[in-house]
């Protein structure tokens, strides 16, 4: 990374914690230099920059979001904050065009020793509903990469700071839980493993209205 | 003494309660707690930090003057503003109620503080936001807890915009004999408040048997209230020198903030009480959110603002 990189990241960490007052309550575990799968809802385009602003600054360099390249790779600035300052790993989502394997890709990062960030509802989450079935691909992740650990972290407010087709945010408070962490049991179903991330995940969220 | 001087003794004497205090602290800390962790002496040394940080804060304010206080508390407003509507309900259709309410009628309150334009910001909020924002909020379609939504975004701009933006009116009040010193009514206003609120927290801690709202809060008690009133209304009337006032005078109107402020207080808990938390908010460590801070500010504001407005202008 150059030093302008580093200057832009550091600008997005001001920007969203300024916006958004964000805070990270590490409920479930401690902050921990080890490469860790954080997974979290997803409910705007804001919620990368939520989960990596608000990481300690010694744990945040070494951890990758995961992204779409049909979004991120659109416009200059989008693929250069992609590429350079939030050093996302972007994975094609069109299963008949791709070239790459998501799942090996990730796995390579998470073998390099660092951590990512992924969206297991596949998808943003612009229904009525808490939170989307999630995608296999976080068994998928975990099966090749055993014992890693995945650490849900639920994201409240998003929603409502950044409406779906809305341009300019609102300037509301926002909350991170992280939770325990969860690792893949030797003999552990897919759906068992899916399922059971999702309570995790779900289990971290306030009481509703 | 000069409005000048007299803005320099205030400060020095209140550096001067934040220096024993802090002294105070460090020594409960050493014997009492020995250096180990221990609950109250440590809330009561994050309060003392976050005491300094607040008094350097409106400091820095005043030496810009009128521009620099009118910032400080548009920005105090953002954030009490932001700790509220966090803490209420909103759908997904109040998007065009709460960006204006953040990105228009914020600002533009404080412009028209800054402006002076009583006749206007006087009525800004309360008649044409009241009115403006159901019809924005109508515009959105979704009726699903119109009016309780609706209510609650007005009553958020109404504390935390419109009342507050009462403590820098006050320097827009035009009183005889004390031209170029309206920086010290807000001195007055927010040392009386303060101390009553601290006041209040220490003589419960100390004596507090009777509560006086046990259905609202565990901590406030008849013989907090009555303590620290008194000792806040002396304060007050100490402090007669720096304000346009004579001293009994000055002690009817710490009076009279202390009493609004309490109630605020009141109120303020009441509505955390219903929504389940304990602060508005994490900001300020030791006492919670801003408006955890604010409350007795927000409404012993305009109550004081009109007092000296309507006997001493």
């Amino acid at each position: 990374m150059s030093t302008f990189d580093t200057l832009c990241a550091h600008a997005l960490c001001v920007f969203t914690k300024a916006l958004t007052g964000a805070r990270m309550i590490w409920q479930g575990c401690a902050p921990a230099a080890i490469p860790r799968v954080y997974f979290a809802n997803h409910n705007s385009h804001g919620d990368f920059a939520l989960i990596w602003a608000c990481l300690p600054d010694d744990l945040r360099v070494r951890t990758r979001p995961v992204a779409g390249a049909d979004y991120w790779l659109k416009g200059r600035l989008r693929t250069y904050v992609a590429q350079r300052v939030i050093r996302a790993v972007l994975i094609d989502r069109n299963r008949e065009t791709r070239t790459d394997d998501p799942i090996a890709q990730m796995a390579e990062v998470v073998a390099g020793g660092d951590s990512l960030i992924v969206f297991p509802e596949g998808t943003r989450n612009t229904t009525e509903e808490e939170l989307l079935p999630f995608k296999s691909g976080i068994y998928h992740l975990a099966h090749t990469c055993p014992d890693t650990e995945f650490v849900p972290v639920w994201i409240e407010n998003a929603k409502k700071v950044m409406p779906k087709g809305k341009l300019l945010p609102l300037p509301l408070l926002c909350t991170l839980t992280v939770g325990a962490p969860l690792t893949l049991g030797p003999e552990e179903a897919r759906d068992d493993f899916v399922g059971r991330t999702r309570a995790a995940l779900l289990a971290l969220k306030p009481p509703p209205e | 003494m000069t409005a000048q001087q007299q803005t320099y003794s205030l400060f020095f004497g209140i550096g001067a309660v934040l220096v024993i205090a802090s002294f105070v602290g460090l020594v409960l800390k050493a014997t009492v707690a020995r250096g180990e962790p221990h609950a109250t002496i440590d809330n009561l040394n994050t309060r003392i930090k976050a005491w300094w940080v607040m008094v350097l804060a409106i400091g820095f304010a005043f030496v810009f003057g009128k521009t620099g206080v009118i910032l400080l508390f548009a920005f105090i407003s953002f954030f009490a503003l932001r700790e509220y509507l966090t803490l209420t309900y909103t759908r997904s259709a109040d998007y065009l109620a709460l960006a204006a309410a953040f990105y228009f009628v914020l600002p533009a309150q404080y412009v028209l503080v800054h402006v002076g334009w009583y006749g206007l910001y006087a009525i800004f909020i309360p008649v044409y936001v009241s009115l403006l924002l159901p019809i924005l909020e109508a515009f959105a379609g979704d009726t699903k807890r119109f009016l309780e939504r609706a209510a609650k975004i007005q009553w958020g701009l109404l504390i935390c915009v419109f009342c507050v933006s009462h403590v820098p009116a006050l320097l827009t009040l035009e009183i005889a004999d004390y031209e170029d010193s309206n920086l010290l009514l807000i001195a007055f206003l927010v040392v009386v408040v303060q101390s009553s609120d601290v006041l209040q927290y220490v003589w419960g801690k100390l004596l507090g048997r009777h509560l006086l709202a046990p259905a609202i809060s565990p901590s406030k008690t008849w013989e907090g209230l009555v303590g620290g009133v008194a000792c806040a209304t002396a304060i007050g009337a100490a402090l007669w020198w720096i304000t346009p006032f004579n001293p009994w005078q000055a002690a009817l109107m710490a009076f009279a903030i202390n009493a609004m402020g309490f109630f605020g207080g009141l109120v303020m808990s009441a509505i955390k009480r219903d929504r389940g938390v304990k602060d508005w908010g994490t900001l300020i460590e030791g006492h919670g959110g801003m408006l955890d801070r604010l409350d007795s500010v927000v409404f012993a504001a305009p109550i004081f603002f009109h007092l000296t407005r309507y006997f001493w202008t």
